[in-house]
């Protein structure tokens, strides 16, 4: 669904508190995800990233 | 670790921290887990709080304190800057600051956990008793009369306990920050540039942390984040213009809520405070003393609570009506209005209020008397503002 780029993720948290469907968690400073709670044509924790650590399934 | 608490605070930051103390005071036995392995680290914050709020719940201590500022310089889109003498404000450095808080709540008597992380809340029916918890790959049940939630931002563990606290996107601020040294600032001076074109819907900070350095970030509203156009690039874009000789030390990431409060703040055996609560405020940004505030009053409520043998939603809902009745829940109410005002404004507007603005006397600082002071020479925007 989302690939997360660990070598930019600034584990700050603010893709988990916009995610409507609580697919995300900060384990530690682990950014995890829930695959069955994901869903894909939402953009909100890749439109939110700081730092652009969050790409969407097709890139 | 014990199987069963009077008090699990999940989260080891300024609120967490003083309820813990706060209870563990009061003679109730606490357990407070942090899910990172170390407090304080790694940072999410600009580190400013005004020292009268600091010294509500802790003594200033140079250990603690980075820098200590005396005046606001507010930059219009167009470079007018306005300065106002303000009331002392402290940036702190959070990494000995939330060690110090949380060696309190030790000290105290509470118990404190580190890379200890609460997996999910023990339900009984729609009581949480407890959490799940996991430690050095084990699993454990621990329970509690009260769990105290005060996992910032992410607000993972009210969520889990079925409360919405999913933060609309234009409700967000998607924030990026530098250390930045070797550059020239006024040692006691804190600079906000508002300018939509250069951070949309939010505003840049420059807060002295020492000699020549500083916290210079942008928090952008999350609607007006994407490719190029994220906090880190808007950042960049700032320093790379305004301080290109600096030497950055340190990148934070991290993002506060700028909506309302939850509308619930308590359950049945849980209380919410902080970040988690949404209880950072809407216009500064500024979420350390609200933190502190809440966690306080929810330990309190917590106190009374287990000691009339009642942890039930409607009891604990005490904490709820203290904070929105209190000075900080009026100052949140207010600070929300002139976001949303604010955010209706474009630079051009913007523009014209810092102009009207150069010559205004503001005694005391404060959103109210801001918000006093443009209407005084704006008059216009009367139905926009709430009043002060």
């Amino acid at each position: 669904m989302i690939t997360i780029r660990r070598d930019v993720c600034g584990y700050c948290g603010a893709c988990v508190s916009v995610c409507p469907r609580g697919a995300l968690e900060l384990v530690d400073a682990y950014l995890s995800v829930n695959d069955t709670l994901c869903k894909p044509q939402c953009r909100l924790c890749y439109t939110i990233c700081p730092l652009g650590a969050i790409l969407r399934s097709e890139e | 670790m014990k199987d069963s608490y009077d008090v699990l605070v999940v989260g080891g930051g300024p609120g967490g921290a003083v309820a813990a103390k706060t209870a563990a005071d009061e003679g109730l036995s606490v357990l407070l887990i942090e899910k990172r392995p170390a407090i304080g680290v790694p940072v999410r914050c600009a580190e400013r709080i005004g020292k009268d709020s600091l010294t509500e719940f802790i003594e200033a201590d140079p250990r603690f304190i980075s820098a200590e500022t005396s005046s606001a310089t507010l930059i219009g889109p167009d470079g007018t800057e306005i300065t106002l003498e303000s009331q002392a404000d402290c940036i702190l450095n959070r990494k000995v600051f939330d060690r110090e808080l949380i060696w309190k709540a030790a000290e105290a008597g509470a118990e404190i956990q580190v890379h200890t992380r609460a997996a999910e809340p023990i339900m009984e029916g729609d009581k949480i008793c407890g959490a799940v918890i996991e430690q050095h790959g084990k699993r454990s049940f621990v329970r509690a009369k009260v769990v105290i939630a005060a996992d910032g931002i992410e607000s993972g563990f009210a969520g889990q306990a079925g409360i919405n606290t999913t933060v609309p996107l234009d409700e967000i601020e998607t924030c990026a920050q530098y250390i930045v040294n070797d550059i020239n600032i006024d040692e006691t001076e804190n600079r906000f540039h508002i300018s939509f074109a250069d951070a949309p819907g939010g505003y840049l900070w420059v807060f002295p942390k020492g000699n020549r350095c500083a916290n210079i970030g942008i928090g952008i509203r999350g609607s007006s984040s994407g490719e190029g156009q994220r906090a880190r690039d808007c950042l960049d874009r700032f320093i790379e213009k305004n301080y290109p000789e600096g030497k950055i030390t340190e990148l934070i990431a991290g993002a506060v809520s700028v909506c309302r409060p939850l509308s619930e703040t308590a359950a049945d055996g849980l209380l919410i405070v902080g970040d988690a609560a949404r209880l950072s405020d809407p216009l500064t940004g500024c979420g350390i003393y609200n933190a502190m505030f809440s966690g306080k009053l929810a330990a309190q409520t917590a106190v009374s609570a287990v000691k009339n043998g009642d942890t039930s939603k409607k009891a604990l809902t005490a904490y709820d009506k203290a904070w929105r009745e209190s000075t900080m829940g009026k100052d949140l109410a207010c600070s929300y209005a002139v976001k949303e005002a604010l955010l209706r404004m474009n630079d051009e507007t913007l523009t014209a209020v810092f102009h009207s603005m150069q010559n205004c006397k503001i005694e005391h600082i404060s959103v109210q008397n801001l918000v006093r002071a443009i209407l005084k020479e704006n008059p216009q925007f009367a139905k926009e503002l709430p009043p002060a």
